[in-house]
């Protein structure tokens, strides 16, 4: 894998979507070496480096002539990553750099292992019989399936939120301060302010500030499932991960989700799965595109990179076929 | 073109005859089997409505128990069931949770699960005689309530566990994930989130076993019950409980007394249906609260 340490490496950009400011800053720090060492992608090309330190990280995309780098500290790297369900493989040899403060979106047809595979950066695969993953997902350098790592600490980092909208059957500010409460987070005034943030955060706060006490159920869909992005909030996870968040919601609710998605991408990193690919281009700025080549087969991830080339000049035409809707 | 359009004109009519004779059918079984129970309650209530006063209520029995009230049976019945749920009730839930939540589905897990539903059907006076000679011979704790308790505490364990353990399996995955996913452990998960979800399920299910280890007879027979007795002072005290005392009315007693008789089956039946009532409004009113 990619351990080779980096040496003065300067990068600053805070927002690193747009390839030219990014290319500027690589244009400086030409000192980043080449890596290609990742197996089982086929033109892959977003390559992630970190030293071992992990005060620095950094990807490289190429695509063509350029070459983009950006800020990749608490980053995800995935690394030969297979998912299996008893003694079927269904997802197999993952490897991508997932940055930080950016939104990522996996795409690919129904039953493609989006899902299974958005699960086991959280270990929610735990939580299914006979399902095991082999390969290294890495946060911050720390493989977060060694055994040394509790999957309760994972999850109080990696924060999700689900299909269908699943608040508990309590009310509004309890929904939100769930997590600060089992972190063991007491005081009124502390769990007041908690809850206020992660309401303005996920946009709910205007519509809810009066009526906290109200129970969840009470709320619209959009509105529960904005309740859910507020609870995820409130631990103040690292990563966001969403798993087809607006699929039950209606145009204007899944308007304003993806305007808190991509207000929240500004701050930590987004990795959203989405079957609807004008979503994964309005709301993403790294695209992976995941297939399945047939039943029997397990999922592979054909290709990623920046999504604006992947909607505008796929490398693969796997990619193009889909993107363009002739299959899936 | 005619002929595919009569035949099914005579189609649909046939199904239409069907519907109506399934409906009358289903009717009348529905019928049959809710005249019993109907006549059952009404009998006892019109015959021992004119039984019912304060002072059958409140006083103790007179006149080798043909006159006077049943007092010290329903103390003792109500001593006797909280202390059941004292100790069938923790114990039950703890064990519900735990096969839901934890035990999984080994070979074991579905031995123990078959084990305690193969419980529920044995017959009431084997747990009597278990609670004999478990509790008052082998243990020294006499015929007592508490002896009696714990032998209805085991009567009532595996409807107990059922119920807690269905409620939980009840409960959405959604709301567990969602639990998980926020960082929670497992046990704050149980605690915080799937039990609350599920207490309705599982309280109403706590109240019917309660309610029927309380009308239960022949358990306490030999473990508990006391053909007369003053008001129970203590757990180690033998006691006067309603079932014991409407079945000896009933069958033993020398001159007998109908009134008393039909009193004592009235304040039985009311506690426990009130029990089971007040546990459906109860449920009901969670539901409410806990659509999903």
């Amino acid at each position: 894998m990619v351990t080779d340490v980096l040496q003065a490496l300067r990068f600053a950009s805070p927002r690193a979507t747009d390839p030219e400011v990014a290319v500027g800053i690589d244009a400086e720090s030409a000192v980043v070496p080449h890596f290609a060492t990742h197996t089982a992608v086929s033109a892959e090309a977003v390559l992630c480096a970190n030293n071992t330190a992990a005060a620095s990280e950094a990807v490289r995309c190429e695509e063509g002539a350029q070459v983009v780098t950006r800020d990749l500290r608490g980053a995800f790297e995935l690394e030969g990553v297979s998912i299996r369900y008893g003694k079927e493989t269904v997802v197999s040899g993952v490897s991508m750099c997932i940055p930080s403060k950016s939104v990522t979106a996996l795409i690919g047809p129904s039953g493609c292992g989006k899902s299974t595979l958005l699960r086991c950066l959280n270990r929610m695969n735990d939580e299914i019989a006979g399902a095991a993953v082999t390969g290294a997902v890495r946060l911050e350098g720390v493989d977060i399936n060694d055994g040394k790592v509790d999957a309760v600490e994972v999850r109080s980092r990696v924060g999700m939120v689900f299909q269908r909208p699943n608040p508990f059957p309590m009310s509004i500010y309890d929904n939100v301060a769930f997590g600060p409460k089992t972190f063991g987070i007491r005081r009124r005034s502390e769990l007041n302010g908690i809850v206020e943030s992660a309401l303005r955060s996920a946009a709910l706060w205007s519509e809810v500030k009066d009526v906290l006490n109200k129970h969840a159920f009470e709320l619209s869909g959009g509105q529960q499932q904005r309740l859910c992005i507020a609870r995820a909030l409130a631990t103040e996870p690292e990563v966001l991960l969403m798993d087809e968040p607006a699929s039950a919601l209606d145009p204007v609710s899944t308007q304003q989700i993806e305007d808190t998605i991509a207000k929240l991408g500004q701050e930590m990193m987004i990795v959203i799965v989405t079957h609807n690919m004008q979503q994964a281009a309005r709301v993403s700025h790294q695209t992976a595109f995941m297939l399945r080549e047939s039943n029997e087969a397990p999922a592979e991830l054909i290709e990623t990179g920046d999504t604006k080339s992947i909607f505008t000049n796929p490398r693969d035409s796997r990619t193009e076929r889909y993107i363009t809707g002739r299959f899936g | 073109m005619r002929q595919p359009r009569q035949a099914l004109i005579g189609q649909v009519r046939r199904a239409r005859i069907a519907e109506v004779a399934a409906r009358v059918l289903l009717a009348v079984c529905l019928f049959c089997a809710a005249v019993p129970p109907i006549l059952v309650i009404g009998v006892i209530v019109w015959r021992g409505l004119p039984a019912i006063s304060l002072e059958f209520i409140f006083d103790m029995p007179k006149q080798s128990m043909t006159a006077g009230g049943i007092f010290p049976a329903i103390v003792g019945t109500a001593l006797l069931t909280l202390a059941t749920a004292l100790f069938a009730v923790p114990a039950g839930i703890a064990a519900g949770i735990y096969l839901a939540e934890y035990a999984g589905d080994s070979l074991l897990a579905r031995l123990i699960r078959l084990s305690i539903a193969n419980m529920a059907g044995v017959p009431s006076i084997v747990y009597g005689l278990f609670g004999l000679a478990a509790f008052v011979i082998t243990m020294h704790l006499r015929q007592s309530i508490l002896s009696g308790a714990l032998t209805l505490a085991c009567l009532s364990l595996p409807a107990i566990i059922t119920a807690t353990e269905e409620a939980l399996r009840q409960v959405p995955s959604e709301l567990r994930n969602a639990a998980l996913a926020l960082g929670a452990t497992k046990f704050q998960t149980i605690t915080r989130v799937i039990l609350p979800a599920a207490a309705p399920g599982a309280v109403t299910g706590v109240i019917l076993g309660l309610s029927r280890a309380a009308g239960e007879t022949a358990p306490i027979i030999v473990t508990a019950a006391a053909f007369y007795a003053p008001l129970p002072t203590g757990l180690m005290d033998k006691t006067m409980v309603l079932p014991y005392h409407l079945y000896i009315m009933a069958t033993q007693a020398v001159r007998s007394n109908n009134n008393v008789v039909w009193g004592t089956a009235l304040v039985l039946v009311a506690s426990t249906m009130g029990a089971a009532m007040a546990a459906a409004a109860w449920r009901s009113a969670q539901r409410r609260k806990l659509r999903w």
